[in-house]
């Protein structure tokens, strides 16, 4: 066990966590930050996607120990209110189903809006690699559409 | 007493402290004779609770998997009852007896529950109308309920429903209480969005994986690797030296390790030394398919269906058509991957956690542990994705043995591997289809079906309106596990059934759409034995995907596919646009039309639609699970494929039938006719018919 500090949705945190152990399972079990998904455990699902530094970043296979001093935003940390263009474009549209995967999706949305205010549809096929199981990637896309939309005219 | 005037159920009424009120049905059977009875006894029932300052919660009884009851069923009750949509809350329903049927499978629960819920909120209302009209003394007639209020038309005097509560209670219960015209629905069939879709966004803790108690250790467990191996010696010397470890359980053939942390649980576990002995059969998927088509070049043993003399019409055909198409076994892969948390102490167990079948679980519960099912409680959160996985208990009674035996309250959690290698799998299945054919005609169809552990019923299109018609099929024994998976048994038969008939259209030179309509004229006015399906409502949706896709005018570089198929009650038909993209088609666009009765929630339907559309296409494309010795190869997304943004379609345009018949299913439905749509659409971009699935590898 070793002591970390971590940069966590603007809050620094301190956690006490063997160095393998995936920054997924540190924000579930030891900040109870639960909103962050696991779903397959190795880099395939995106359902554990976090933003690390401004990048989408697949926690469930990276070690707590490489964190560092990067700034990690979780979903819960994505906005105040839960009104991101991008939480605002979802609701608005009713895009989840079972909803399991969306947080992930978000997270991989907004470091996307980062970087590619106004994405192509080619830019979302590129970026949006994250897998739902219940096929919500119809909306998706159109959320994307939606939310830069609304960012643009902010 | 009175009774409402309901098929089985009776609705009572109650006070709740303070001046609010609790409406519920009750089951017959639960129903003591004592007409007194305070509603206090029939607690969980409730599905509407309206408190003195006007707060209204209703009860959604149905496990929510994704396919939106937990909205929809919510949303019947407040058509009928008048209330503000906005203004009310949902919670899901615990699980107990007086709900009825609370499963999620099946495309069941508006099917088994809107009548009944219209009812009840018609009741209710019409209880706070005549309320007021007494408190005022006026008629009845004269006053309106709307938003949560009751108001005198002439003279505009409102009272909210929370300050009717205490009057409401003493009101008679209306025997026949007036439905609403469906001209005046404000709810029913609009656009509603999902009422955790806040949460979820904001990724508040809703999910089982998500449950955290005081006191609980998280579990990993280690499950056989292959089907025919079981348990034998276990060192667990390292295991227990591992960091948070805090003990070892054997089960009968699992060892469970548990451990302060998610992630010390799942070192422990792959640190335990277990040596698997070889007990059974090690099976091949390579044997299963040797297997089948062994038995269906013999010809299967059970007929389904016989109409007519298939033979007969074989030896009078100038071609018989004589193709087999191929099924993989596929896994359920819901997104969430199993977990339960359980508490079992003091001959007292708390269940919690992701299953369609609640009842099924504390049956089970009970069974294993030798517990009485009243000291067995069973909550169920939101689900991330069911598809049929958790019909079965197995997760759940798992983490109770598991509990029992270490005495402490503990959440079991699967990795993907777990879930992969630990399925009930939808079965591997293979079909052979004969066509006996003249130039122009179709003579006779002749279907049959292998499967492991099961056969098919044969009373599907073109059964009914064929004179030749034969259905066989014969089960295949093995010991990989299979189970109920999204549409069981249809999303199969549709992609071959649908696939053949492709086949035949470009044989006989027929237009796919114009060829069925044929076939649902012949069922409608010259049916041939039993027609297990409403040839006009299947008109209706060919004829509108048609419309909609303007069948027969095709853009330029565009490749389009047909299919429609019957399940659940309803009706679905697509039309799959591809294009080539480096010579790969691409799926582009899909339309859908849809009968499934009278819509409720017409955002949560679509989403439906286009998710069930978009799990077929996933499954008909990419994933399959291959044994090996008994051993499951595809054990993480990294073999076990599946679409991504690129691989769905940019867009996938709904219409339902219009209808005013009582809603039928709709989680399912549309998912089996998208397999074969999007073969036939691949088949005219690309001259190839898939008759094996998925499709990648093939194009
Ligand atoms: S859980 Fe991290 S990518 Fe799937
Ligand atoms: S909404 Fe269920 S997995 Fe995406």
């Amino acid at each position: 066990m070793a002591k970390y500090s971590l940069s966590i949705n603007g809050k620094i945190m301190s956690v006490e966590a063997d160095d393998d152990t995936p920054l997924l399972w540190v924000l579930r079990d030891n900040l109870n930050l639960v909103g962050t998904k696991f779903g397959c455990g190795v880099a395939q699902c995106g359902a554990c996607t976090v933003d690390l530094d401004g990048e989408a970043l697949r926690s469930c296979v990276l070690p707590v120990s490489a964190v560092g001093k990067r700034k990690v935003v979780t979903i819960e940390g994505l906005s105040e209110d839960g009104d991101h263009p991008l939480q605002k474009a979802w609701e608005e549209l009713d895009v989840s189903q079972c909803g399991y995967c969306q947080s992930g999706q978000l997270m991989a949305a907004s470091t996307l809006l980062k970087s590619t205010p106004d994405p192509t549809d080619q830019q979302i096929d590129e970026a949006m690699t994250n897998i739902c199981r219940c096929g919500t990637q119809v909306r998706i896309r159109k959320a994307i559409h939606l939310a830069a939309k609304k960012l643009n005219t902010k | 007493m009175d009774f409402m005037n309901s098929r089985r159920n009776f609705l009572k009424v109650s006070a709740l402290t303070g001046g609010g009120i609790l409406f519920g049905l009750v089951f017959p059977s639960f129903e003591t004779n004592d007409a007194s009875t305070a509603l206090a006894d029939y607690m969980p029932n409730i599905y509407i609770k309206i408190k003195p300052d006007g707060k209204i919660v209703l009860m959604a009884p149905n496990p929510e998997i994704g396919q939106g009851v937990k909205t929809s069923l919510p949303i019947i009750i407040a058509e009928e009852l008048g209330v503000d949509w906005k203004k009310i809350e949902v919670e899901l329903a615990p699980l107990d007896n007086r709900y009825g049927r609370q499963t999620a499978g099946g495309s069941g629960a508006i099917r088994g529950r809107y009548a009944d819920l219209r009812k009840m909120g018609a009741a209710a209302r019409e209880m706070f109308v005549n309320a007021a009209a007494q408190i005022w003394s006026v008629s009845a007639a004269d006053c309106i309920a709307d938003d949560g209020m009751v108001i005198h038309k002439s003279s505009e005097k409102k009272l909210s429903y929370g300050e009717l509560a205490s009057k409401a209670v003493t009101m008679q219960i209306p025997a026949n209480p007036t439905l609403k015209d469906p001209k005046d629905f404000k709810y029913i069939g609009t656009r509603i969005t999902d009422v955790d879709v806040h949460s979820i966004v904001t990724g508040k803790p809703l999910f089982g994986i998500d449950t955290r108690r005081k006191g609980m250790l998280f579990a990993m467990i280690a499950r056989s690797p292959a089907y025919g191996k079981t348990l034998g010696n276990v060192d667990d010397t390292k295991a227990r030296k591992v960091n948070g470890v805090k003990n070892v359980i054997k089960l009968k053939n699992s060892v469970a390790v548990l451990a302060t942390s998610t992630w010390a649980a799942k070192k422990g576990r792959d640190a335990l030394v277990i040596q698997w002995n070889t007990t059974g059969k090690l099976e091949n998927s390579s044997d299963h398919f040797a297997g089948f088509k062994e038995i269906l070049e013999k010809g299967p043993t059970t007929v389904g269906r016989n109409d007519g003399d298939v033979e007969i019409a074989k030896q009078k055909a100038t071609k018989v058509l004589d193709v087999y198409y191929e099924i993989p076994t596929l896994s359920h892969c819901q997104m969430e991957p199993l977990n339960f948390f359980a508490d079992v102490r003091d001959g007292k167990v708390e269940l919690y956690g992701p299953t369609q079948v609640p009842d099924q679980l504390r049956n089970d519960v009970a069974e294993k542990l030798g517990i009485n099912k009243d000291n067995i409680t069973v909550g169920v959160p939101r689900q991330g994705g069911g598809f049929g996985r958790k019909l079965m208990t197995d997760n759940g009674v798992e983490a109770a043995l598991v509990s029992a035996a270490a005495q402490s309250p503990v959440q079991v959690q699967w990795t993907r591997e777990d879930d992969m290698q630990n399925d009930f799998y939808r079965p591997a299945e293979m079909y052979r289809y004969r066509a006996a054919l003249t130039a122009n005609e179709l003579l006779a169809w002749h279907q049959s079906a292998v499967g492991i552990g099961r056969g098919i019923r044969g009373d599907s299109y073109v059964a009914g309106a064929m004179v030749n018609y034969r259905s066989d099929s014969q089960g295949f024994n093995s010991n990989t596990p299979t189970g109920w998976w999204r549409a069981p048994g249809a999303c199969t038969m549709a992609y071959v059934a649908e696939s053949f008939f492709d086949e035949i259209c470009l044989e006989l030179k027929k237009d796919p759409v114009a060829f069925r309509l044929d076939f649902f004229k012949k069922a409608k006015d010259a049916p041939v034995g039993r027609v297990g399906y409403d040839p006009t409502k299947y008109k209706a949706v060919v004829e509108l995907v048609a419309k909609m896709s303007n069948w027969g005018t095709t853009p330029d570089g565009v490749y389009r596919g047909f299919a429609t198929w019957f399940s659940f009650g309803s009706y679905a038909a697509q039309v799959v646009e591809v294009k080539l993209e480096d010579g790969k088609p691409r799926v582009t666009k899909v339309y859908c039309a849809v009968y499934c009765g009278r819509v409720i929630n017409l955002s949560g339907a679509e989403n439906q639609i286009q998710g069930a559309i978009v799990d077929g296409i996933n499954h008909a494309m990419f994933p399959k699970v291959t044994f090996v010795d008994g051993a499951v190869q595809e054990t993480n997304f990294n073999t076990y494929n599946f679409l991504r943004m690129y691989d769905a379609p940019l867009d996938i345009e709904v219409k339902f039938v219009e209808s005013d018949e009582a809603p039928t299913g709709l989680g399912e439905p549309a998912l089996p006719p998208i397999a074969a749509a999007l073969g036939n659409a691949i088949f005219a971009a690309t001259g190839k018919r898939l008759r094996r699935l998925p499709f990648a590898g093939q194009l």
